[in-house]
């Protein structure tokens, strides 16, 4: 399905990322996928989190730069292959990957955002993927 | 050795007299060639026959760089444009170049100004001498360049960069002098240190400019480099590199008073202040024929001596310069005005005014960082986009202030507010 990522800007200073978790621990959010992908002078933090409107909003409050972007999330199953299969259909739609990253315990979803996620997601749909 | 000995060492009297009949026939024929200045006396009702001698010069309009900018790009010009010979530009507050015209005459002078200085730095026509200040619109490199030649030493015109060559030119020609900004004689001293070939080069001499540097800097290039260093000093509205220079004795840098009339002015009353007082250092151009000049603000801050110098040379003597009455900054020798960088920031859509430039020198070089706050209207979850803004503000602020700085996108609020003029500029170079 298409759910709504947070992500955030994050100068690349000590203890940056450390203080968003500790923010969004304070304010009792729960973090299911993230990645943070990074550049020489800042970082990119992304995440699917529990709460995505109030979690922007404290983010705000706290002066970081944050940002609500949709994503689709897919669940897949832990086995040789799935992997594979996942790309060759959103391959076979014509559409291409922005980034994609995976998700904490076993039955996290998989994040991917892609061109066009209207098609990309009926197209996984009918494939019979769990999204 | 004096290189115009009839000019330099003029009994005081003699030269208020030189001075004055400069200035009678400067004020009557920019009256009747300078619409600009026609108005501007016809407004307090001053007339050509008003000025009798150098004392009158206060009767004369003060002039700024917005007068230049408000007649870009030729408003100022006294003489028909088939007799400029040379046009030269530096950077202006927002935009737009002061730009500055030299007749045939203007470059002749010029060439003598410049030659009397690296006379008084000990140069001879036996000395080889290299360029390394930037060619083209700036006034430092062709200025210094004609000042060689006209002194009949042989000049090797390598202009900035490529620190590699610029030692194997010295090595292979034996280079015994050179002319550049102090901070890149500084990197130019580490480069040789690293490269252990201080003791292979010949250089003797260095006359340096276009950026403050203090007395500290001065001995410390000499002791490493084993050279005498001198201090040049100009400004292309009153000419380029040559307006004043300093002598052996180290004791201020003595002005081209023949050429160029002195003043130093409280900034505020813009009344003069005493001798060895500090103030804003002002000129009236007394030969210019292009480009003629009422008592231009310089902004720059010193004090001046009229006493004689145990050179021998009578003109007056200005201090090492304490600092701008302007927030103008010099970055490897260019001028930058902070208010340059917000109005390029103003033209981006994506970027706001929030912006803070820091200023350090790294291995001797100046660095220009510009944080640039990431604010909601431009912040992209896409890092390409964010790289590719940073490319593009770094693109347009170089097109704007003539260097590259680095840009570099900050989280929004760290930038400080304040009530009244913000301020923009943390400049973390100590001047040693």
């Amino acid at each position: 399905m298409i759910t709504k990522q947070v992500s955030v800007f994050i100068e690349n200073k000590e203890g940056r990322f450390l203080q968003v978790a500790e923010l969004l621990k304070d304010k009792g959010i729960n973090i299911i996928s993230f990645s943070i992908a990074e550049t020489e002078e800042f970082g990119m933090l992304r995440m699917v989190v529990s709460d995505p409107e109030k979690t922007v909003n404290v983010l705000k409050e706290g002066l970081y730069s944050a940002k609500l972007t949709d994503v689709i999330t897919v669940k897949l199953p832990n086995e040789e292959g799935t992997l594979f299969g996942l790309l060759k259909v959103i391959a076979d739609t014509g559409n291409n990957i922005r980034y994609m990253y995976t998700s904490l315990g076993d039955d996290g979803p998989i994040v991917v955002k892609t061109t066009n996620q209207e098609d990309v997601v009926k197209a996984l749909k009918d494939k019979g993927f769990d999204v | 050795m004096i290189w115009n000995e009839s000019k330099e060492c003029m009994s005081r009297d003699e030269l208020a007299n030189l001075q004055g009949a400069r200035l009678r026939k400067m004020v009557d024929r920019v009256y009747h060639n300078v619409e600009y200045y026609r108005k501007k006396m016809q407004e307090i009702g001053l007339e050509p026959g008003d000025i009798k001698g150098i004392e009158d010069i206060s009767k004369l309009p003060y002039t700024t760089k917005q007068d230049l900018r408000d007649n870009y790009p030729f408003g100022l010009f006294a003489v028909p444009r088939s007799e400029i010979v040379r046009i030269h530009a530096s950077s202006g507050t927002t935009g737009k170049a002061t730009v500055v015209g030299y007749t045939r005459r203007d470059i002749e002078r010029w060439q003598e100004c410049v030659a009397r200085i690296l006379v008084m730095g000990g140069l001879d026509h036996d000395d080889i001498v290299q360029i390394s200040y930037g060619y083209g619109l700036f006034t430092g490199g062709l200025g210094a360049h004609y000042g060689v030649e006209n002194l009949g030493a042989t000049v090797v015109p390598m202009s900035t960069g490529n620190t590699k060559k610029q030692i194997t030119m010295m090595e292979d020609f034996g280079v015994t002098a050179i002319c550049c900004t102090p901070s890149y004689l500084m990197y130019l001293t580490e480069a040789l240190e690293e490269a252990g070939k201080i003791d292979s080069i010949k250089l003797k001499k260095a006359f340096c400019g276009a950026e403050p540097w203090t007395e500290n800097m001065r001995r410390e290039i000499e002791s490493r480099l084993h050279i005498t260093a001198h201090d040049i000093y100009g400004l292309s509205e009153v000419m380029g590199p040559g307006v004043a220079g300093d002598c052996k004795f180290h004791a201020g840098l003595h002005i081209a008073e023949d050429h160029f009339f002195p003043e130093v002015i409280n900034p505020e009353t813009l009344e003069p202040v005493a001798e060895g007082e500090t103030g804003e250092l002002v000129f009236t151009t007394l030969t210019k024929e292009a480009l003629p000049l009422f008592r231009y603000r310089t902004k720059d801050l010193t004090s001046i001596t009229y006493d004689r110098c145990e050179c021998g040379r009578t003109s007056a003597r200005i201090s090492r310069f304490k600092g701008r009455s302007d927030d103008m900054l010099i970055i490897r020798g260019v001028n930058v005005f902070p208010s340059q960088v917000e109005s390029a920031l103003l033209e981006i859509a994506e970027t706001t005014p929030n912006y803070m430039l820091i200023v350090d020198r790294v291995n001797n070089l100046d660095t220009l960082d510009v944080l640039v706050e990431v604010e909601e209207r431009f912040f992209s979850d896409d890092i390409g986009e964010l790289e590719r803004l940073t490319k593009k503000i770094a693109h347009v602020l170089q097109q704007a202030l003539g260097i590259a700085p680095k840009v570099r996108l900050v989280e929004p609020k760290t930038i400080e507010r304040s009530e009244g003029k913000a301020k923009r500029v943390i400049d973390k170079r100590v001047l040693v």
